[in-house]
């Protein structure tokens, strides 16, 4: 499993990406509404959003297989918009198994050189080197069926690779598999990627798998892009209310604003970022910045628990009904069963507000 | 288990009897001639008979010639449908049916019809060396026309059948973002993926054609089916005889397509 030398000079230069205001309607409903995106070469981005947020749409524009009603798809900034999908150099990798199931592993993987017309023994060379690269070398002359699902994947990312694209399109490749299976595949991904040094723009609806592998992900919601960030950034300093409860869990606690300071669970914290125009305001907390005590006299009762390994998952009823959870190293929070009462509190820092919601 | 194998064993049994008892029959008659013993005779004078090669060659080149048109034109049509419109498959569907609800002779009849408009209306027109070239005995062009439609119905399921086993939208998509065009895609991508489908389609036409009657008997051509009805006609063990051979000759047939796509048969099943 190395990258052999060829591998890393046919990629000295990545590819920029940029997407330019892409607006696409399917009848009624619109995917994109004025999509920008910009790609660094080399980058890892990932693609983040709620079903239905555009971003199969905006990576499938990308591998030609969608057109823009409106918009410019740039890569290394010359326009391909009008270049059809078996022109765009970009090799990709498809959510439901799209192997092609006539043909083995090894021809699988040699079917785009065998359309660039390389010849036989070439290609077979090649299309070994690539099932090297993803750990089947073994597999070669199993068809698809014989395959499990990760090594079917697998295997359709050696055949992206095979024509050395300059784009990597990722449409939630994992999204079939077993949890364990997915778990290693996306750090094989990440590390293929980083040794390759290709541009690679990953489709996915888990937010934890774009955390984990990204470079940066951005963040989609109707067709637009809310933010796009390193995923520390995004995790930790969301651009927008839709952001910080997409990104990781975040509790709603009620406060009331007053002037640039908020008042919430009995202290008055600064505002983090612009507030709103609203009085009554919520106040956003992740987990692990909530302090949860065991208290006699507390007025918050725990409602349930969730072990979470290191830590848990504490959710309480705070007096006014409202639940918010909180992550407990597992030793502070042993003595913490249902019903029992306990003291909620923030750290002195400033907080994210939003807008109050109406609540169901 | 042991009561299902009793009743699987009794079903079978009583199919077997079902099929081969007739069958069986039915050689015996031909072959055992009262006060002359087991004789082939009855065979022999088939096979010896004029016209019996040129008939099944006729025969032959009509289904090889029906299954290649009907092929071309339904494979990109069907595939067409599945990606760009699958809201009209209803649509397709029932129309493809249509011949299967229009009697042969009723459709013979609109043929014969359409046929005259050459000698009445179009004598004096370079059209009507088409309407002769289409009606040369030797290789009769409109019975082709004429079977592409009767086959319509039986080529279309079974297409769309194949079709329904394959995610068509995801091989070509992941063909073409493998450099291929689109008429690559299809022959190299969804093509090998279709054989079964296209064996099958390709079977159920070579019965057709071999076994269909009443449009050649009435347009006046001679394929084999035509010919095995003259030849049958007057000799009671000679009709029979006829029969069983065409039903020989087909059965030999549809081995022989079979064998010829058997790798390409278990290469798409294992899919």
């Amino acid at each position: 499993m190395t990258v052999t030398t060829a591998e890393k000079a046919a990629d000295v230069q990545a590819a920029t990406v940029e997407l330019r205001s892409l607006h696409r309607r399917f009848g009624s409903t619109v995917a994109l509404d004025g999509l920008d995106l910009a790609v660094r070469p080399g980058e890892f981005l990932a693609l983040l959003g709620p079903s239905g947020c555009g971003k199969t749409t905006a990576l499938r524009m990308l591998a030609g297989f969608e057109h823009p009603d409106s918009g410019e798809v740039l890569v290394d900034g010359r326009d391909v918009t009008a270049v059809p999908a078996h022109r765009r150099d970009a090799g990709m990798v498809f959510q439901s198994y799209s192997l092609f199931p006539h043909l083995d592993a090894l021809d699988n993987v040699a079917f785009g050189l065998r359309m660039r017309r390389v010849r036989a023994a070439a290609r077979r060379k090649r299309a070994a080197e690539l099932l090297d690269l993803v750990g089947l070398s073994d597999r070669g002359d199993r068809f698809p069926h014989q395959l499990s699902g990760g090594q079917q994947q697998r295997v359709a990312l050696a055949r992206a690779l095979a024509l050395r694209p300059r784009v990597l399109l990722l449409d939630e490749p994992l999204s079939a598999l077993d949890a364990q299976v997915r778990l290693t595949l996306r750090e094989e991904i990440r590390r293929l990627q980083q040794e390759l040094g290709i541009t690679t723009l990953f489709v996915t609806h888990d937010q934890e798998e774009a955390l984990s592998v990204a470079d940066r992900v951005a963040v989609l919601r109707a067709g637009r892009l809310e933010q796009c960030a390193a995923p520390a950034e995004l995790y930790g300093r969301p651009a927008g209310p839709f952001v910080a409860e997409f990104v990781g869990t975040m509790s709603r606690i009620p406060g009331r604003l007053d002037q640039d300071r908020v008042e919430v669970l009995g202290r008055r914290l600064p505002v983090d970022g612009p507030p709103p125009a609203a009085r009554d305001v919520d106040v956003l907390v992740r987990p692990e910045a909530l302090r949860v005590r065991a208290d006699e006299d507390g007025t918050a009762r725990v409602v349930a628990t969730a072990f979470l390994g290191a830590t848990v998952r504490i959710t309480a009823r705070l007096a006014d009904g409202t639940e918010v959870k909180a992550d407990l190293p597992a030793s502070e929070a042993a003595g913490l069963g249902a019903g029992a009462p306990v003291d909620v509190s923030l750290p002195e820092r400033p907080v994210l507000v939003a807008e109050r919601t109406a609540r169901t | 288990m042991a009561r299902l194998n009793v009743w699987r064993g009794a079903v079978l049994g009583l199919a077997a009897l079902y099929f081969l008892v007739p069958l069986a029959a039915s050689v015996v008659f031909t072959v055992d001639v009262p006060g002359r013993g087991v004789t082939f005779d009855a065979y022999r004078q088939i096979v010896s008979t004029d016209g019996f090669g040129s008939s099944l060659l006729l025969s032959l080149e009509l289904a090889a010639a029906t299954i290649a048109l009907v092929l071309l034109l339904t494979v990109p049509a069907v595939v067409a449908l599945r990606l760009g419109a699958p809201r009209l498959r209803a649509v397709v569907e029932v129309v493809c049916s249509l011949p299967l609800v229009v009697p042969p002779i009723a459709f013979v009849a609109g043929i014969a019809t359409v046929l005259k408009w050459g000698p009445d209306h179009l004598s004096r027109t370079p059209l009507f060396q088409t309407f002769v070239a289409v009606q040369n005995p030797d290789f009769p062009v409109v019975l082709v026309l004429a079977y592409v439609v009767m086959a319509l119905p039986f080529v279309y399921r079974a297409l769309d059948a194949g079709l329904g086993a394959i995610d068509v939208r995801t091989l070509v998509e992941a063909a073409r973002s493998c450099g291929a065009g689109w008429t690559q895609a299809l022959l190299r991508a969804v093509l090998p993926n279709l054989r079964g489908a296209l064996l099958n389609a390709a079977f159920l036409t070579l019965a057709l054609v071999l076994g269909e009657f009443t449009v050649a008997q009435l347009l006046g051509f001679r394929p084999f089916a035509v010919w095995i009805v003259a030849v049958g006609g007057e000799q009671a063990q000679l009709s029979v005889a006829v029969s069983v051979l065409s039903l020989l000759v087909t059965w030999a047939l549809l081995l022989a397509l079979a064998g010829a796509g058997g790798r390409t048969r278990t290469a798409s099943s294992r899919g």
